[in-house]
């Protein structure tokens, strides 16, 4: 045998091999996480876009006045939650596609969710803060 | 203890003897074609719209946070520069979600006759464009 010839290196079951492999049952979780923001994404992005139309050139008494009306607040708010998941989910496909090394993988996802959830948190506040 | 992957690189062939299993080909070997421009520009405006929640959430912020900061901030968006931006990420969005549309049908298996790809790949830079314009249409009419 050749040196250069394809080996098996681990000495492990193919039981054991399958499970190491990760989790029945809650391995779609990601998947339908991501459709189901998505097909929430569809109606609020168009109430989104129209609401940017309705505020171009607003002063923030105008934006205030805007929020305050409680479906915008409720709207705006659901915008918030399902838009920074679908983020989230996305984004970290994209990182574990392209970023291989685990320690810079790692690192790279929780830097970007971290800053995800700032990001949805200040939305939130603001929201409420010019609603309230 | 190599990575457990490493394991499933290697198998048997017809003859029993052990094998690397062949990689599929890479991107740079395939001609560019629609259905895959396509489907790495959903990424791409993905990320793009990232960033974009940035700028949404500078916009939110600075609204709550009181006049002088919301009024630099909409001067921001209104600048050339600003409006450029803006262009940019309202085309992302309508890319994106036209697109997301499309491989939404797909989740449900329809769709997937090569004929149909094209055409819906098509219609979504299309309705993509003519979204983007007409979303800039009335904003500069209502502004």
């Amino acid at each position: 045998m050749k040196s250069s010839d394809p080996t098996v290196h681990i000495m492990r079951s193919q039981l054991g091999r399958a499970r190491g492999l990760g989790a029945a049952k809650t391995g779609v979780a990601h998947w339908w996480a991501q459709r189901v923001t998505a097909i929430l994404l569809l109606p609020l992005s168009l109430y989104f876009v129209a609401s940017v139309l309705a505020l171009a050139g607003a002063d923030r008494a105008g934006m205030a006045a805007y929020m305050g009306r409680p479906w915008n607040t409720v709207l705006f708010l659901l915008l918030t939650g399902a838009l920074f998941y679908h983020l989230s989910l996305g984004l970290q496909v994209v990182v574990e596609d392209y970023v291989h090394k685990e320690s810079s993988k790692l690192a790279t996802l929780l830097i970007l969710k971290g800053l995800i959830i700032v990001c949805a948190l200040a939305c939130a506040v603001s929201v409420l803060k010019l609603a309230l | 203890m190599k990575d457990v992957r490493e394991a499933l690189m290697v198998g048997r062939n017809s003859e029993g003897k052990l094998v690397r299993r062949p990689i599929s080909p890479h991107l740079q070997v395939y001609k560019p074609q629609i259905s895959s421009a396509l489907s790495i520009f959903h990424r791409i405006t993905g990320c793009a719209l990232g960033a974009g929640t940035l700028v949404l959430t500078l916009w939110l912020v600075t609204a709550a946070s009181g006049d002088n900061a919301f009024s630099v901030m909409q001067a921001v968006l209104a600048s050339w520069l600003g409006i450029l931006v803006l262009i940019g990420f309202t085309a992302a969005l309508f890319y994106h979600f036209c697109n997301g549309i499309r491989h939404l049908f797909w989740d449900f298996g329809q769709g997937y006759e090569l004929p149909t790809m094209h055409r819906t790949g098509y219609l979504v830079v299309g309705a993509t464009v003519v979204l983007t314009a007409g979303f800039w249409v009335i904003g500069f009419l209502v502004w």
